[in-house]
């Protein structure tokens, strides 16, 4: 896969035999002990392996929920009630898979930030950057698919409100979009039916998402790892293998991360939910003020901010996959943006938007806040579609270093490039 | 694989193409049961119908009933609403057809088109806004009706008047009226 040569030398007799029928312990060698891993990457580097953590906790305490959880409109409520209050550990695991959704996605969005700062995707990562975009996706669904199941006021109605976005397209065909909606529901309105469908899709996604994960890693190990200076790595000393170096310090950051994530388990379980959803779904009732969880709230803003039901729709999903095209989009030939003044502004100002609209979207659509959702959208499709193309061209970056090496140690840390690095 | 260029075929194409054509066909027609065993199957579809004694809504009061597993919407009009629904201008509508399921589609939306000719007081309606499909509120006298006095989408901020037109906000269509008819010598109405 890399161009690095390994240094796996099997030393068993039972290693040798196994390394030239499957040489699995030469590849997890070659790949996660002496990978060479750019010298000067920082913590924002560690959220790949918290992403890939959060995964796995996902998968591990779904497949025991689903153990006791019950997918018919008539018992789900209660099944999950039961796994709370009854269930050995129940309340353990439920809490632990309903924050780990929002931990998820949490470090989620600063692995695409910090993707977007450093110039992540640009040549030869494209490829790597729209499997991550892939990914995303899959994880909205699947997050959207869990958190039907509970059956609650707050699961029921963003069902509807979100299957009903498909109905957008009878704009367009008269009837196709009501026909795809009633597809999806196997019904005239959100049931039993829709909820066992959704319960088989929710199991099913998050081993298409460890599917991707696997071939994103591929990607990421093929071109190696982009860093702070956006260098490539050039010479021996700009790089050190991945164990220990980097194990350690994404051990250390796991570490804290998972302080904090038990801190909500434990202490502040439902803080990031809504207590309507302790309410069983009523068909007849909706609650006066639906809102998504946190983590959709900039595209449910972006939504709403739109007057017209299908551009509503339009605008809400290429705010997300015209991040597939942002490789394409950015002209610049400096990757991080450490270089790059002018488009440092922008992209602080892209966040702020999308922080912006994330309070927007938990706000009643009235008013002002109608207003300032519409400003802030404007400016997140501007960044995407003019800022990036624009500042690419017009900016004069200024100089990286010559080297990583020389990013760390300066100038006269050439003299000690042969005590720098051993990979 | 084939031998001959595509100005002569021989035999051993033909073969090919219509092997490849068969299994792509074949593999169409497979995909089939496991994209339609999600719709509505015939015993959701039976269209069952309602039947509902109207004799205890009063004027300016309105009842929710459910009618295939939605909400369906009936008041019992003021003089003022009706009066109300019946001055609207059609080029002020946001959506201009009647939206009745009664009535041919390209029928406009009057307040005539979307009642039945002597119960102009009854307006049925489906519950659904047709933005993303909550439930407006409107129903009951202390809920808020929007700017129009009729419902009012609490989700997206739809306002409808007091035919179930959508005035402003997001919603593209009218309330739907379903079809419904009143039962004679009763004061049964039957939705469906």
């Amino acid at each position: 896969m890399a161009a690095h040569e390994s240094t796996f030398q099997p030393t068993s007799r039972t290693g040798k035999w196994l390394d030239e029928r499957l040489p699995l312990p030469r590849l997890v060698h070659g790949q996660f002990v002496d990978f060479p891993t750019p010298r000067n990457i920082n913590y924002l580097w560690s959220t790949g392996g918290l992403l890939a953590f959060c995964l796995g906790v996902q998968i591990a305490t779904g497949i025991v929920l689903a153990m006791h959880y019950v997918p018919t409109a008539a018992d789900a409520f209660n099944s999950v009630e039961a796994i709370r209050r009854d269930v050995n550990y129940g309340w353990l695991l439920r809490n632990i898979h309903a924050v780990g959704a929002s931990f998820f996605f949490l470090a989620a969005y600063i692995h695409i930030a910090r993707g977007l700062y450093y110039g992540s995707y640009k040549a030869p990562r494209e490829i790597l950057w729209i499997l991550g975009v892939v990914i995303f996706l899959l994880m909205m669904a699947t997050a959207f698919m869990g958190y039907s199941l509970p059956w609650g006021q707050m699961s029921f109605w963003a069902v509807t409100v979100i299957t009903n976005l498909f109905s957008s397209i009878d704009a367009v065909v008269p009837g196709l979009g009501t026909r795809i909606v009633e597809w999806l529901w196997g019904g005239y309105s959100v049931s039993s039916a829709t909820l066992t469908r959704f319960y088989a899709l929710h199991y099913l996604l998050p081993f298409a998402i460890a599917g991707v994960v696997g071939l994103h890693i591929w990607a990421l190990h093929h071109v190696g790892q982009n860093n702070p200076t956006g260098l490539d790595i050039k010479s021996t000393s700009d790089a050190v293998p991945f164990t220990p170096y980097a194990t350690i310090k994404d051990v250390f950051a796991l570490s804290v991360f998972v302080l904090i994530f038990t801190w909500f388990v434990f202490f502040l379980p439902d803080y990031l939910g809504h207590a309507d959803n302790y309410i069983e779904a009523n068909p007849l009732s909706t609650p006066p003020h639906i809102v998504p969880e946190w983590y959709f709230l900039p595209y449910y803003a972006i939504l709403r901010a739109i007057p017209d039901k299908l551009l509503g729709v339009i605008a809400m999903f290429s705010s997300i996959l015209l991040l597939l095209f942002v490789p394409w989009l950015d002209t610049s030939r400096v990757r991080s943006a450490k270089y790059r003044p002018l488009y440092r502004l922008f992209f602080w100002l892209f966040i702020g938007s999308v922080l912006a609209l994330g309070y927007l979207g938990s706000k009643p659509p009235e008013g002002a806040y109608v207003w300032w959702a519409r400003v802030f959208t404007a400016y997140y499709f501007l960044h995407l579609l003019v800022v990036l193309p624009i500042v690419g061209v017009l900016e004069t970056p200024k100089t990286p270093p010559g080297s990583i090496t020389e990013a760390v140690l300066g100038k006269a840390g050439k003299a000690h490039v042969s005590t720098g690095g051993k990979s | 694989m084939a031998s001959h260029s595509a100005e002569d075929p021989n035999r051993r194409d033909f073969i090919v193409i219509a092997a490849q054509a068969f299994a792509a066909v074949g593999a169409a027609v497979a995909l089939w049961p496991f994209i339609h065993q999600m719709n509505p199957d015939a015993s959701t579809q039976a269209l069952a119908s309602t039947e509902v004694d109207l004799a205890p809504v009063a004027p300016g009061q309105a009842i929710t009933i459910l009618w295939r597993g939605k909400p369906v919407f009936i008041r019992n009009r003021t003089d003022e609403e009706v009066k109300a629904a019946r001055a609207v201008k059609l080029a002020d509508l946001k959506d201009g057809l009647a939206r009745n399921d009664a009535l041919p589609e390209r029928t406009r939306a009057t307040d005539e088109n979307r009642t039945k000719p002597g119960k102009e007081n009854w307006l049925v309606l489906v519950g659904i806004c047709t933005h993303l499909g909550c439930i407006p509120k409107g129903q009951s006298l202390g809920d808020n009706r929007g700017d129009y006095g009729g419902w009012f989408c609490p989700c997206h901020g739809s306002h409808y008047d007091t035919s179930g037109r959508i005035r402003i906000g997001p919603a593209p269509r009218n309330l739907e009226v379903p079809p419904y008819a009143f039962l004679p010598d009763t004061t049964m109405i039957k939705i469906g």
